[in-house]
C-alpha cells in the first residue's frame, strides 16, 4: 500500500470556474508500447534496423466520466482492464494520448502494500519520508505524528525497523498516514483485503467519515460487498473500455453476468 | 490550485535522509568503511608511486593522492548512484506524484553527507602533514558546491536515460574507470603536456583536485581560469541535465 501526494496533473484546466466536477475524463485514451517495461539498445536498434515500429497497446480508449464532489465512484473490470492505468491518469502519473483529464484538488492514494516504506527503517522515519512524499510539511509532519501512531495501534513498535513488523502493522501505518493527509479525493486501490477483521473494521469506519466529511472516493476493489457498501456509482471497464456506468449494484451485477461468477 | 512543489524542501530533505540512514543502519562498523577506501587508496598509491614507480618526486605526497581520491570517489559514486535512482526507486515514481527531479538531487546530496566524512579524513591529514587554514580555504564551500552542481548535471541526464535505455549504467560505470586516469589524481598538472592543459581544465573533477590541492597543500587561491571554467561547466551541465530530465519525464512512467 502507499501513499500518493496530491498533484495536479499537467493536463489540467481550471476555467471551468467552480463546476461541482472533482475528476473529468473527457475522450481519454492511454497507449503504452509493448515492450515499455524492457527498453533496451536491443529494440532501440531493432526499431531503427527492422524499421517497424512496435504496436501499442490501449490500456484506456475513449474513457469518459466525471465524478463530483462528495460522490464515490468504483471502478470494476477484470485484471488488465485498465483500472490501475485510470488511477494513475487520476493521480497525474502519467499523461493521456488523446483527451483530456481535469482533476480539481488534491488526490491522495492507498495503493500497494509497502511502496514508499523502506524496510531498514524504523517505523517513525517511515512515517516522516511517506508523510513528506503525500506533500507534509515538516511543521504539519509533527503536528500529525502523535495521531498517525496512536491511529495506527502502533505506540509501542514506532521505532522498531518495518522489516520487523506483520504486514497488517504496516498496512495500518501506510493507511493511517494516508488518511491524515486529508486529501480531497482518496484513491483506495483493494488494499482492503489485507489485515485482520478489527483493522478491516476500522478502515470501513474511517472512510465512512472521511466521505461522509466530503471527501470523494475513487475504489478499486474485487470484493462485491466493498463495492456496494462504499459506492452508489460505479463504472466498468472492459478492454479499455468504459462498458457501464451507472448505479454500483446494477453495474455489478452486469459485471458478475459477463464474468460468469460470483468474484469481482 | 495545488501543486506538487508545495512542501518539496520537506521532501527532498527526507529522500537526503532516507539514503543516508539506509546506507548506514545495516552496516555494524557504520562509518569506518567510508574511511576505510580512501585509506587502502591512498595507502596503495603511495606505495606504488613513491616506492616502485617514481615518476615525480612530490612532497607529501599521501596529502597530494588524497586531494585526487576523496574528490573522484565522490562523483564517482554519486554519478552511478544517481544514475540508477529513478530505476531503484521505480515503484514509487510509478505510484507516487513528486517532483521527480527531486530523486537524482537527493541522491548526489546524499553522498555529499556521507563525502563530508572522507572530506574529514583529507582535513585530518592535511593537519597531521603540518598544514594549517588560510584565508584561501574559504573557496573550498564554493568549489564544492560547483562540483555537486556539475554532478547532478551529468546525473538528470544518465538518470533519465537509463530509464529508456537500462545500458547507460554501463556506460557510466566505464566513464568513471576512465575518470579515474583522467583526474590527477596520483600525478601533477605539471606532469601533462602543454597543449592538453587548458581543456583538461574543462573537467569539473580534475579542475576541483587542482583547487584543492593550490589551496590546501600550497596556500594559495585557485586561478581565476581554473574557476570560471568550473563554474561554467558546472551550471552549464546542470542546464542541459534540468532541460533533458524534464523533456524525457513525461515518458517515464511508460518506460518504468
Amino acid at each position: 500500500m502507499s501513499i500518493s501526494s496530491e498533484r495536479t496533473p499537467s493536463t489540467e484546466s481550471a476555467r471551468h470556474g467552480d463546476a461541482p466536477e472533482l475528476i473529468a475524463f473527457e475522450g481519454v485514451s492511454k497507449r503504452f508500447q509493448r515492450h515499455g517495461g524492457q527498453s533496451l539498445l536491443r529494440h532501440l536498434l531493432g526499431q531503427v534496423l527492422g524499421g517497424g515500429a512496435v504496436e501499442p497497446f490501449y490500456a484506456l480508449r475513449d474513457v469518459s466520466f466525471s465524478l463530483n464532489r462528495g460522490e464515490s465512484l468504483a471502478v470494476i473490470g477484470r485484471n488488465g482492464a485498465g483500472k490501475s492505468t485510470l488511477l494513475s491518469l487520476v493521480a497525474g502519473l502519467c499523461q493521456p494520448e488523446r483527451g483530456r483529464v481535469t482533476v480539481r484538488g488534491t488526490v491522495g492514494a492507498l495503493l500497494e502494500l509497502g511502496t514508499g516504506f523502506h524496510p531498514d527503517l524504523t517505523g517513525r522515519e517511515n512515517l516522516h519520508l511517506n508523510a513528506a512524499l503525500v506533500g507534509f510539511s515538516r511543521r504539519e509532519t509533527l503536528d500529525a505524528e502523535n495521531e498517525i501512531i496512536e491511529f495506527a495501534e502502533l505506540s509501542g513498535f514506532i521505532d522498531e525497523p518495518i522489516r520487523t513488523y506483520s504486514q497488517g502493522m504496516t498496512m495500518r501505518l501506510a493507511f493511517s498516514i494516508a488518511v491524515h493527509s486529508r486529501p480531497d479525493i482518496l484513491m483506495v486501490d483493494e488494499v482492503l483485503a489485507v489485515g485482520d477483521a478489527r483493522f478491516q473494521a476500522r478502515c470501513r469506519e474511517r472512510i465512512f467519515a472521511l466521505r461522509d466529511a466530503g471527501c470523494t472516493f475513487l475504489f478499486v476493489s474485487h470484493a462485491p460487498r466493498d463495492v456496494t457498501e462504499f459506492c452508489r456509482r460505479a463504472i466498468l471497464l472492459e478492454g479499455g473500455r468504459v462498458v457501464a456506468d451507472g448505479d454500483a449494484a446494477s453495474v455489478l451485477a452486469e459485471y458478475q453476468k459477463s464474468s460468469g461468477d460470483g468474484g469481482c | 490550485m495545488p501543486n506538487p512543489w508545495r512542501n518539496a524542501p520537506n521532501l527532498f530533505w527526507q529522500l537526503v535522509l532516507k539514503d543516508f540512514r539506509v546506507r548506514y543502519r545495516n552496516m555494524s562498523l557504520g562509518m569506518f568503511w567510508s574511511l576505510l577506501n580512501p585509506l587502502v587508496m591512498m595507502a596503495l598509491l603511495t606505495f606504488v608511486f613513491t616506492r616502485i614507480y617514481r615518476a615525480a618526486e612530490i612532497p607529501n605526497f599521501p596529502v597530494f593522492v588524497l586531494c585526487g581520491i576523496v574528490p573522484f570517489n565522490f562523483f564517482t559514486l554519486s554519478w552511478l548512484t544517481a544514475t540508477t535512482s529513478i530505476v531503484d526507486n521505480a515503484r514509487l515514481i510509478k505510484r507516487v506524484a513528486i517532483p521527480r527531479v527531486l530523486i537524482p538531487f537527493s541522491t548526489v546530496v546524499g553522498n555529499a553527507l556521507h563525502l563530508c566524512i572522507q572530506f574529514g579524513l583529507l582535513l585530518a591529514f592535511v593537519f597531521a602533514f603540518g598544514y594549517r587554514p588560510n584565508i584561501h580555504w574559504l573557496w573550498l564551500p564554493v568549489i564544492w558546491l560547483l562540483t555537486i552542481l556539475f554532478a547532478c548535471g551529468v546525473s538528470l541526464i544518465t538518470a533519465a536515460l537509463n530509464i529508456f535505455l537500462r545500458d547507460i549504467k554501463y556506460v557510466v560505470e566505464s566513464a568513471n574507470l576512465v575518470l579515474f586516469w583522467l583526474v590527477p589524481i596520483f600525478y601533477p598538472f605539471s606532469s601533462i603536456p602543454g597543449e592538453f592543459r587548458e581543456v583538461y581544465q574543462f573537467n569539473p573533477v580534475a579542475a576541483l583536485v587542482l583547487a584543492l590541492r593550490q589551496i590546501l597543500m600550497f596556500d594559495t587561491s585557485p586561478a581565476g581560469s581554473l574557476l570560471w571554467k568550473l563554474a561554467l561547466v558546472s551550471v552549464a551541465s546542470l542546464l542541459v541535465g534540468i532541460f533533458v530530465f524534464r523533456a524525457l519525464e513525461r515518458r517515464f512512467y511508460e518506460y518504468l
